[in-house]
């Protein structure tokens, strides 16, 4: 406990929630280790190579900003489809707002509750897979998480899940600091979708954890809410078996900061992972997207496409990387990362990274900042539209591409009539 | 109904001017074309008429039905009737051709006071006019112009021609990048747009377009403007004998 007295931050961060309810040992046992790891890690400091773009002050604050919640007639992002609901309000549960926590191929269990059983198939993945992502780029706010979050789901997917699984974040508070943690086990053969809207709370921390056995496939589809104030710092663990499917979207408008960071590792032989994201910002505000993958295995694919469209003083970050262990052969790497900035306030900030150590993998990465085409803009506008429907077009055209890693067309077209909604309330 | 009145204009970028006193008048129903070797200005012409960004107009008009479009913004210009098929139609990936236009007809609707058209109506009259232009549905489908074939986009600019009913349209080098098939049938589809009312104008380098889409009158330009005007058998000439005896005669 030494290193922790001596770490003022970390202890801050400690203190947030008060001692964790009694549980399970396994429980606890994971819940102790994180402290420890927390203790070792060290709050995020602003020198940290990978905070280099982002200003951690916000998220180690002793208390959330005040955010306040936006009010709209807008039906929630996913309304329409069917899918098991799962509602959190300010964080917390809700079994009265829920859908009954049971589904076909489906064991889904609050992580309270998984956490109180003895024998629980999530000891093996609850805090294991944050644990393993800490290497080699230390991730303490995932460690927190752990140590602390009493909210979240355990679902285990035991065959091919129809519906999709739908966590709702509702806000009652201006001022909720939130942190959940979730933990999803794929089985061999199973699929699943898992769908998150909201923005959770004034200021969220979240952990997802994401096992997926050989041949299983998860795809995971995120909205974080339109409200603007509010801090975001999401992680997505994911560990993926022999010819197991991860697909991850996100789209972010609004928010004064949010970052999401992804770490995945490719461990089974023929595994795909595809992570994307979209996200639209005026002024307040700062997007991090920062991603790690790992290709730990022969023949495995990996794609990140990550666009970012900024106005009015808005700043996008993205560090991503692929990382290529010496036995990976055949490895077949994509990264894209793109902004639009509508105006010359505006910044991007892209810091790829490709590290190879075998030698027969195709890798490629893109980056690209720019302003948008006026070639293009012409040809719309002399066609009759006008242009600030011009532009908006051409907005919707640049996310596309990250949009269009959403299998489902139903999901992706709500994406897609949420941004709509985006540009013109903001042209 | 559409006249080009002293035109001069010049690239912004470089202090170069490239049209140095254009006059043309089309009207009603006519269809007018202008030849000229490379470097007169011919493309400018379009670009200037239509809107584009990084010219400068020094000097002179564009009227179409008494308006100078000059004043006017491209989306605005197209609205009031004209229209211009580009030499090179933009790719745009990611936005859908049928979203695209249907955009577009009901922008230029709305700007005229018009009802615009539900997903009905508009469907009604995408059939009507693909079936004329062997557009398939495919196509349509497609984000605009990406992965087109040259013969696909410029049916493509045929079809939007068709769709958006312009007054005035400008084909810019309409033939270029397309095999004598492919350009058949773009001038059918520009053909069956003549309807004794709707004037074009089309710049062209060579005279083969001009067996298909028959002018009326026929303009050479060079260096900036209008040399010399004449019937549909001053383009033969040129076919025969090029630009050097035309240009040296003005000379």
């Amino acid at each position: 406990m030494g290193a922790l007295v001596q770490d003022s931050p970390v202890e801050a961060l400690l203190a947030r929630t008060g001692a964790p309810r009694q549980t399970s040992d396994w429980g606890a046992n994971a819940r102790l280790a994180a402290r420890g790891r927390l203790g070792r890690l060290g709050a995020p400091k602003r020198r940290d190579e990978y905070w280099r773009y982002t200003n951690p002050a916000l998220l180690l604050a002793d208390s959330a900003p005040v955010s306040e919640r936006i009010h709209s007639d807008e039906p929630p992002v996913f309304d329409a489809v069917d899918k098991l609901l799962v509602v959190f309000v300010d964080g917390e549960y809700r079994a009265d707002l829920s859908d009954d926590l049971t589904g076909e191929g489906l064991e889904i269990q609050t992580l309270q509750e998984a956490l109180d059983t003895d024998i629980h198939w999530a000891a093996n993945v609850f805090g294991v897979l944050e644990s393993a992502g800490q290497k080699p780029v230390a991730r303490p706010m995932a460690a927190m998480n752990t140590a602390l979050a009493a909210q979240g789901v355990v679902i285990r997917a035991t065959g091919k899940v129809a519906r999709p699984v739908c966590l709702r974040y509702l806000r009652e508070s201006d001022r909720a600091d939130v942190m959940v943690h979730h933990v999803v086990r794929i089985e061999e053969g199973a699929q699943m979708t898992l769908l998150e809207n909201g923005p959770a709370g004034a200021r969220m921390n979240s952990v997802l954890e994401v096992d997926i056995a050989d041949s299983g496939a998860f795809h995971h589809v995120r909205a974080q809410g339109r409200d603007h104030g509010r801090l975001a710092h999401s992680h997505l663990f994911a560990r993926l078996g022999a010819s197991s499917l991860l697909k991850s979207f996100t789209l972010t408008v609004n928010g004064k900061l949010t970052r999401n960071e992804a770490v995945v590792e490719l461990t089974g032989d023929d595994a795909v992972a595809h992570l994307a994201g979209a996200c639209l910002g005026d002024s307040d505000f700062q997007h991090d997207d920062t991603v790690f993958v790992t290709h730990d295995a022969q023949n495995c694919e990996s794609r990140q496409v990550f666009k970012k469209v900024l106005k009015n003083g808005a700043t996008g970050v993205f560090q991503g990387k692929i990382l290529v262990q010496p036995d990976a052969q055949k490895t077949d790497g994509y990264q894209i990362s793109q902004g639009l900035l509508l105006d010359d306030d505006s910044t991007f900030l892209a810091k790829p990274e490709l590290e190879i150590y075998a030698d027969d993998v195709i890798c490629s990465h893109g980056s690209t900042c720019g302003a948008v085409d006026e070639t293009s803009m012409f040809y719309l506008m002399s066609r009759g539209i006008p242009r600030k429907i011009a532009q908006n077009i051409m907005i919707e055209a640049f996310l596309d591409e990250a949009i269009a890693e959403i299998d489902n067309p139903e999901l992706a077209d709500d994406i897609r009539s949420r941004l709509s909604g985006w540009t013109e309330r903001h042209s | 109904m559409f006249e080009i009145k002293n035109l001069k204009a010049s690239l912004a970028d470089e202090d170069k001017q490239i049209l140095k006193g254009m006059n043309l008048k089309v009207g009603p129903g006519e269809v007018h074309a202008i030849m000229g070797p490379n470097g007169s200005g011919k493309s400018t012409t379009s670009y200037v008429a239509a809107g584009k960004g990084g010219y400068v107009v020094d000097e002179g008009e564009v009227l179409l039905n008494g308006e100078n479009l000059l004043d006017m913004e491209p989306d605005e210009r197209a609205a009031a009737g004209l229209f211009l098929a580009f030499q090179y139609p933009v790719e745009i990936p990611g936005v859908g051709n049928m979203t695209f236009l249907r955009t577009a007809v009901n922008s230029q609707r709305k700007m005229r006071g018009e009802e615009e058209l539900n997903a009905a109506q508009f469907l009604k009259l995408v059939r009507e006019k693909a079936k004329s232009l062997k557009i398939d549905a495919d196509m349509l489908k497609r984000p605009v112009n990406v992965g087109f074939s040259g013969g696909e986009q410029k049916r493509n600019e045929s079809w939007q021609m068709a769709m958006l009913e312009p007054k005035m349209c400008i084909l810019d080098e309409t033939d270029s990048g397309l095999d004598v098939d492919a350009m058949k049938l773009v001038a059918e589809g520009v053909n069956a747009l003549r309807d004794g009312k709707r004037s074009f104008l089309v710049i062209t380098h060579y005279q083969r377009l001009l067996d298909h889409i028959k002018p009326d009158v026929v303009h050479i330009m060079a260096d900036g403007k209008i040399i010399k005007t004449g019937g549909p058998e001053l383009a033969l000439e040129v076919e025969h004998n090029g630009y050097a005896d035309l240009l040296n005669e003005v000379a």
